[in-house]
């Protein structure tokens, strides 16, 4: 099978006996230990357990107790915990943590039959939009070797834009999976919050975070959601909400829109802040009104100050959530601690980067006395204004169009000095998390050789009209086909 | 609420960090970056909004009142740092008498 093959060809292969996974995952593995000078995408890769699970995939195969997934290799965003792997969360803390236990998510990607290849690379802690403050050094850019790939997932987006795997797992808590998927021209959907399990998911901002998936396409994000979502008692947030449609698309794929043709909303506030690739996103636009979609003009009048509110609410958040790192449960320690005090400041300088730092003082800042009205309530109130301004415009449209990212993928060291200029990268992603809507970013085009990406949003738990719209799309375009030469990649 | 007026090193304090040299000015200058950054949200008026935690509204779901956890104590301390004989190793917390 070639690098590029869908998982929907894989199945067909692996079904009809044209391969093996065996054959799959030896090829994937040579493929990514090839790119790892040039890519650094993933942080670990375990040839051992990959082939004992492709083994044990061709076995299910042969005696056809085969699920949805089987022989397939996948890669994991190393922020979620897998039983025996390394689970770094790309930080110093956590270097030598291996996890007691799988998460969720990948529990039920491994059950389907998947093959674990291995862990990618990502932002320290998912904190990030350009996956460089791993510790294990930044990941590029398949299409610009000296540009980033995104963040925080950016090593998933650079594996599966790369041609080493069909598709793989992220985390999107303020565009973690959407903008790193615009920058490397894959598929990149981030579910309605509670659709994914966050049980081994390693917590940055609780009330942010989902898993997601990067894929080649609508198709095959599809059919990796419908097998990772649904209740899990072990996440006090998880949805109860079922969903036939998503059940079905394993058999039946996502399908054709049914009925009425959709109305689709374009807010102003979102194309204003674009600065590259405006012209991919109008073709879009038209691609899909020629597919039948009427266009209407909306207007969301506070996704402006969505981004500050965001920095407050995951900042504070993940100052909560990262105190646990006290080197004394796990991660890491500092050496010869003078007192208990000294342990706790230590180990916690030592291990976490600065950017970590940054949004643990920032969220201190926000919830310490005399400051948590008018940071942390202000930012929450906030937050129900850019909920309540998406559900005003669900009245009138039934999805959302907007720009996935402001520009192309920046060049590496562009902005690691200054963090505001980072932080802008997320503000059409940022709006959607704070909402808890269904995303996707669909490849729309290329601005000088770079990829662009165009989002769609969609109401709670209305994956099936976002992903019917996005095949749609994709059926009408071959913009999610283009790959990049890798020219200068051993 | 002037971005100017951050105390870092007690904030760093409040977070069990330390911050020592160019690390701390470096980050006390991003600080005020990011605060006058999120400063622009007093310039909306939240009056008589209610503040949102869930993004879809929900309470936390309350299950049976079972004890479920495995509690694999070797297991877990084997990731320890420092364990021994079952128990997580600290300096001493009482000083001598």
């Amino acid at each position: 099978m070639a690098p590029f093959s869908s998982l929907r060809e894989l199945r067909q292969g692996l079904g009809r006996g044209d391969c093996t996974s065996l054959e799959l995952t030896e090829a994937a593995l040579d493929r990514a230990r090839r790119l790892h000078e040039s890519l650094n995408c993933f942080i670990t890769l375990d040839e051992e357990k990959a082939v004992a699970a492709a083994v044990a995939a061709d076995r299910r195969l042969q005696d056809g107790s085969a699920g949805p997934l089987t022989g397939m290799p996948l890669a994991h965003k190393d922020l979620f915990c897998i039983e025996g792997w390394p689970t770094t969360c790309a930080s110093k803390m956590l270097a030598n943590f291996i996890s007691p236990y799988t998460a969720t998510a990948i529990d039920r990607l491994q059950g389907a039959g998947s093959v674990t290849l291995g862990k990618l690379n990502m932002d320290e802690f998912a904190m990030g939009s350009s996956t460089e403050t791993s510790h294990f050094g930044p990941t590029a850019n398949p299409w610009a070797l000296q540009r980033t790939p995104g963040g925080s997932s950016g090593g998933s987006a650079a594996c599966v834009a790369a041609g080493i795997t069909a598709a793989a797992t992220g985390t999107d808590t303020g565009g973690s999976i959407r903008q790193p998927a615009s920058f490397c021209g894959v598929t990149g959907l981030k579910p309605t919050y509670g659709r994914v399990s966050r049980y081994g998911m390693i917590a940055f901002a609780s009330s942010l975070d989902q898993g997601g998936v990067f894929a080649r396409d609508v198709e095959d994000a599809a059919l990796l959601l419908s097998v990772m979502a649904g209740f899990d008692p072990r996440d006090s947030t998880s949805s109860a909400h079922r969903d036939p449609w998503l059940e079905s698309v394993p058999d039946n794929g996502v399908g054709e829109l049914a009925g009425d043709s959709l109305t689709i909303g374009l807010a102003d506030e979102f194309f204003s802040e674009v600065s590259e690739g405006a012209e991919c996103i109008d073709e879009a636009r038209q691609a899909l009104e020629a597919l039948g979609f009427r266009c209407r003009t909306v207007s969301l009048p506070h996704i402006r100050t969505a981004m500050p509110a965001y920095y407050v609410i995951a900042g504070a958040e993940a100052s909560t959530n990262l105190s646990r790192y006290d080197g004394v449960r796990f991660g890491h320690r500092c050496d010869q601690p003078a007192s208990l005090a000294d342990l706790y400041e230590r180990s916690r300088s030592e291990g976490f980067g600065t950017e970590v730092k940054r949004r643990i003082l920032t969220g201190t800042y926000a919830l310490s006395a005399g400051y948590f009205d008018a940071y942390y309530l202000k930012a929450q109130k906030i937050r129900r204004l850019v909920a309540e301004d998406f559900a005003a415009a669900f009245r009138a449209v039934d999805l959302l169009l907007a720009p996935t990212t402001p520009g192309t993928a920046f060049r590496r060291g562009q902005l690691t000095d200054d963090p505001v200029a980072m932080y802008q990268q997320d503000v059409c992603t940022i709006p959607v998390n704070l909402a808890g809507l269904p995303a996707i970013s669909l490849p729309c085009g290329l601005h000088e050789g770079l990829p662009v990406g165009v989002q769609l949003i969609a109401r709670h738990f209305d994956e099936r009209r976002l992903m019917q719209a996005g095949a749609a799309f994709q059926r009408a375009t071959n913009w999610h086909e283009a790959r990049p030469a890798l020219e200068g990649a051993s | 609420m002037d971005a100017d007026e951050i105390d870092i090193d007690h904030l760093a304090r409040l977070a069990a960090l330390r911050l020592d040299g160019d690390e701390r000015s470096g980050v006390e200058r991003d600080l005020q970056r990011i605060i006058a950054l999120v400063d622009e949200m007093q310039a909306v008026d939240t009056e008589g909004v209610d503040p949102l935690a869930h993004p879809l509204d929900a309470t936390q779901r309350l299950r049976a009142d079972e004890a479920t956890e495995l509690i694999d104590r070797e297991r877990y301390q084997a990731g320890a740092p420092e364990a021994r004989d079952g128990l997580y190793l600290v300096p001493s917390v009482l000083s001598d008498p």
